[in-house]
Formats: structure tokens, C-alpha cells, sequence
């Protein structure tokens, strides 16, 4: 928490920015179409509140996902002037006087509006298994899994993932082709492989060796640049196609296999 | 409930659409030339191993002013080249701790960058600047 | 689940990447523009006897013939991925185009710095 003064802006009063929100409704248009918005607006106003007047106001059906309102959720993941954004961590101030284009997620189909079908993430993360592997059968008599704090800094940032999707937007290896695992689940991937607690790297690393792993990553490094939770998915897959690489190496050595 | 009709978006032209991927691409773009200067370069040995007569003339190839023009280009690339391969690598390792604190992406690029004037200037004392 | 093809391609892109960037430069700057205008004395620097002397040594030839495969595998691994995003399909002839004269760059380095 931060100290705000009582202060709003150097702006408190109403101001009116065009919002252009590329519009589909599966039933009806055959293409997306943009329809423009004046939205009135305070500087304290983030762009998913420039949304809800819209719906409030303006077109109740522009459909739009939201949740939490301070980008923990990770529902409101949009293009925002092309960049893609969290809709409740973002200002309309910044973008005046506009006009501002939203857009649905990039590189998802879009579902309606403003909300994609997000299931090819949804279908793909049992299959990084997002859990702790104990190597050993573990009793609650033995008492807590200790960590030292060196060990928890090894996977801690990693851990931060809410699975907004901005880097599936950022990553244009993943609209190419997204059999391509992507940033987001190779770093909650690589989270469980550096937690000491974790013994299933080897079945996860599979996954890392395959052309569907990290091996469709091209570095591009716009994943880390958007995360709003500075996870650094670019460090994740690259890091394992080091990894990958090495673990290649290996086995060209007699009697490995 | 109305029909689902998920709408793809095409992904034509999809690295003009942002500066980020305008500079990925000019990266990337550097291995033509990396591979031009090789080419140069294989010439050149081929010309050596025919002798006297045909290295003389990769030589004085070299010596027009469209090669000298084509590898100030490739100057300029290559220098790019170096700055964006050293700004890349820091994703390519794991956490690098040195005393307790976690060795921060700039400091390798700075290192790296090091390096390769280290190098450089080496290069340049063992074939430049030796009057004979 | 099949492991991908790519690490020995990106181990050389890796490679090629690291010395072109150490001395890429500095080695284009040299024969390129400083021996053809005669800058710093490199004009002595890379005469036949010179050249011919630096190529007979072991050490010599394996250091011409690293530059040029190396470089060119980098850029030939490079080169492919570019194409994909590019929007052109990656396939054998592709793969040939691309990793193939790299191949043939090497071999031809090699044979004609033996024959030096």
C-alpha cells in the first residue's frame, strides 16, 4: 500500500475520450467491426471503468470479462492501443485525447467482443502438471517441507503468474502456431522444476525437449516485457532451452541414453 | 443460446504492428548479413588455396569501392549484431548469484559488451598497426 | 513425446552468435575496410605470404575455418526461423536451402584450407 494524497490528479475535472472497441457478435456479423464510444472520464479512471460506463450507459451489450478491479485476477487482459494490457491496470488519462482502440487478446479466437476462447491454455495446463511431485511418500508426523530462503528465490518470481494471458498476446511465435506451449505455461512449468520440493523435472522436461516446448520460442522476449506481474517468461523457456541443449549433449555420451 | 463462431484473427504483417517486433526483426535480420561476410570471407580461402595470382584478385576485389561500401554495411550490422546478441543473452542463463545478491541482466550485457571490445582491440593489435 | 531436432542447431547457432559477436566487427572493420584502404598498417597485414603463412599453421586453418562455419550456421538457423516468421512454411526444401549451404560452406572451407 501506497500513501495517495487526497488529491486526485492535476485534472479532477470531466474530460470525454473515444474509445474504438473492435465489436463481434458470433450470431450476427460476419467480421469484427469497430464501433466508437465518447467516454467521460476522471484521471483516477482506469480503462475497464471506461468500459463499465459503456455497458452502463452507453450499449449494455459489449461484453467484456472482469473481476478483482487490481490486476490480481488476471481476467481483464485486452489490446490496448495495440499493447496488450490489463484493462483495470491501465489509464484512460494516458491515452487522451484518444481515440483509444481496445481489442480482444490477440492471438486467441475471439469469442465475443472483448472475450476470447481461452481453452487451448485451459486444456494444456494439466499436461505441465502444476503441482508438487513429492519423490518420496511424505507423513504429516514428519512436519512442515523446510525452505531456505535462497531456495524459495529459485522459483519465487515464477510463482507470481495470474494467468492473464498477456504474454500469449505479446508472443507471435504462439499465433503462428499454438501447439507452441508458450510463455506462460513453461514458466509455471519451470516454477515446480527449481522448487526443491518438486521431484518430477524429469517428466516435465518431455515436455521442455519437444518442438511444442521451448523449442518454438524464437527469444523475442515480448512476454516478459508485458507480464504485469514481472514473472519474466522469456527467462523461463530460455533458461530450459539451455537446459534442453545440455541434457542433448548428455546423452551423446557413451552409455547414457 | 446462440451458436459459438470463435473468430481467428490473420497474423499478416503481424511484426509491422509494433516497434518491439520491428526490432526483433532487424535483429534477426542480422544473420543475412553474418552469413554475406562468411561468404566473403569462403571466397577468399578458396582464392588462397589457388594461389598467388587469385588471392591478389580477392584483394584487390576488396579494394572497390562498392565492396568497401557493402562492408561498412556490414559494419554497421555486425555492431548491431553484438549490442542485441549480448542484450538477449541474460534470458539464456539461470540466476547468476554472486554474494548473495542475484547479478542483474544489464550488469551481463555490460560484461559482454566488455568482452567483445576486450577482443576487438586484441584482434586489432595482432593484424593492424604492425609496420613491416 | 518426440524430442525436437533443434539443439545441435541451436548449440551452433549459439556458437556462431557468440564469436560473431565478440569479433564480427572488429574483422569485418579489418579486411574489409582498413586492409583495402591501407588504415593502421592492416594493408601488410593481409598479404599472400602473410595469409598464405597464417593458413599453413594447424591453429590457423582451424581459426579461418571456425569463423566461416560457424557464422554460417548461425545465420543458416537464424535464417530458417526467420523465414517461418516471414509466413513461409517451413519444409524439407526449405531446410536444405537454409542448413544446406551452411553445410556446403563448411566442407568447402575445410577442403580448400587442407589444400593451402
Amino acid at each position: 500500500m501506497h500513501a495517495r494524497s487526497n488529491k486526485v490528479s492535476s485534472t479532477p475535472e470531466t474530460r470525454t475520450i473515444a474509445v474504438e472497441v473492435l465489436r463481434y457478435q458470433p450470431g450476427d456479423a460476419t467480421t469484427p467491426y469497430v464501433e466508437r464510444f465518447d467516454v467521460p472520464f476522471t484521471d483516477d479512471m482506469s480503462v475497464l471503468q471506461g468500459l463499465q460506463h459503456i455497458k452502463d450507459r452507453l450499449d449494455g451489450s459489449l461484453t467484456f470479462r472482469w473481476s478483482c478491479r487490481m490486476a490480481i485476477c488476471g481476467s481483464c487482459g485486452m489490446m490496448i492501443d495495440g499493447v496488450p494490457r490489463l484493462a483495470c491496470h491501465t489509464f484512460l488519462r494516458d491515452f487522451w485525447p484518444g481515440p483509444l482502440r481496445v481489442e480482444a487478446l490477440a492471438h486467441f479466437p475471439i469469442e465475443r467482443d472483448l472475450v476470447v476462447d481461452a481453452s487451448d491454455f485451459i486444456d494444456k495446463l494439466p499436461r505441465i502438471k502444476p503441482w508438487l511431485e513429492p519423490g518420496v511418500p511424505l507423513r504429516v508426523r514428519a512436519g512442515e517441507h523446510l525452505q531456505t530462503p535462497a531456495q524459495l528465490a529459485r522459483y519465487e518470481s515464477f510463482s507470481h503468474c495470474i494467468n492473464c494471458l498477456l504474454c500469449y498476446a505479446a508472443c507471435p511465435q504462439y499465433g503462428l502456431d499454438n501447439s507452441f506451449l508458450g510463455p506462460g505455461l513453461t514458466a509455471l512449468l519451470h516454477r515446480y522444476n527449481s522448487d526443491s520440493r518438486d521431484a518430477a523435472r524429469a517428466e516435465r522436461m518431455e515436455l521442455v525437449d519437444s518442438e511444442e516446448g521451448v523449442w518454438g520460442c524464437t527469444a523475442v522476449g515480448y512476454c516478459s516485457e508485458v507480464c504485469p506481474k514481472h514473472v519474466d517468461p522469456a527467462n523461463a523457456v530460455n533458461q530450459n532451452k539451455t537446459a534442453s541443449a545440455l541434457s542433448w549433449l548428455v546423452r551423446l555420451l557413451p552409455g547414457r541414453a | 443460446m446462440a451458436a459459438r463462431r470463435p473468430y481467428v484473427r490473420p497474423m499478416d504483417g503481424w511484426w509491422r504492428r509494433d516497434r518491439f517486433f520491428l526490432k526483433y526483426m532487424a535483429r534477426e535480420l542480422t544473420a543475412f548479413f553474418v552469413v554475406a561476410y562468411a561468404l566473403v570471407l569462403l571466397a577468399g580461402v578458396i582464392r588462397l588455396s589457388q594461389g598467388r595470382g587469385a588471392f591478389e584478385g580477392w584483394l584487390d576485389g576488396l579494394r572497390s569501392g562498392w565492396s568497401v561500401a557493402l562492408h561498412l554495411v556490414l559494419l554497421a550490422v555486425f555492431l548491431f549484431h553484438t549490442y542485441s546478441w549480448f542484450s538477449i543473452m541474460p534470458k539464456t542463463m539461470p540466476p547468476l548469484v554472486v554474494s548473495g545478491h542475484r547479478v542483474p541482466a544489464w550488469a551481463i550485457t555490460a560484461a559482454g559488451l566488455a568482452c567483445a571490445g576486450v577482443a576487438s582491440i586484441a584482434l586489432f593489435l595482432a593484424f593492424a598497426g604492425r609496420p613491416r | 513425446m518426440k524430442r525436437s531436432t533443434q539443439p545441435p542447431f541451436w548449440l551452433l547457432f549459439g556458437a556462431g552468435g557468440m564469436l560473431s559477436a565478440l569479433v564480427g566487427a572488429m574483422l569485418v572493420f579489418l579486411t574489409g575496410i582498413a586492409a583495402p584502404l591501407g588504415l593502421f598498417g592492416a594493408g601488410t597485414a593481409f598479404t599472400y605470404e602473410r595469409a598464405a603463412a597464417f593458413a599453413h599453421q594447424p591453429l590457423g586453418k582451424l581459426a579461418v575455418a571456425a569463423v566461416i562455419a560457424l557464422f554460417l550456421w548461425h545465420g543458416a538457423h537464424r535464417i530458417y526461423h526467420t523465414l517461418h516468421d516471414f509466413g513461409v512454411r517451413l519444409n524439407a526444401f526449405t531446410w536444405l536451402a537454409c542448413y544446406g549451404v551452411a553445410l556446403a560452406g563448411t566442407i568447402t572451407a575445410a577442403v580448400a584450407l587442407a589444400v593451402v
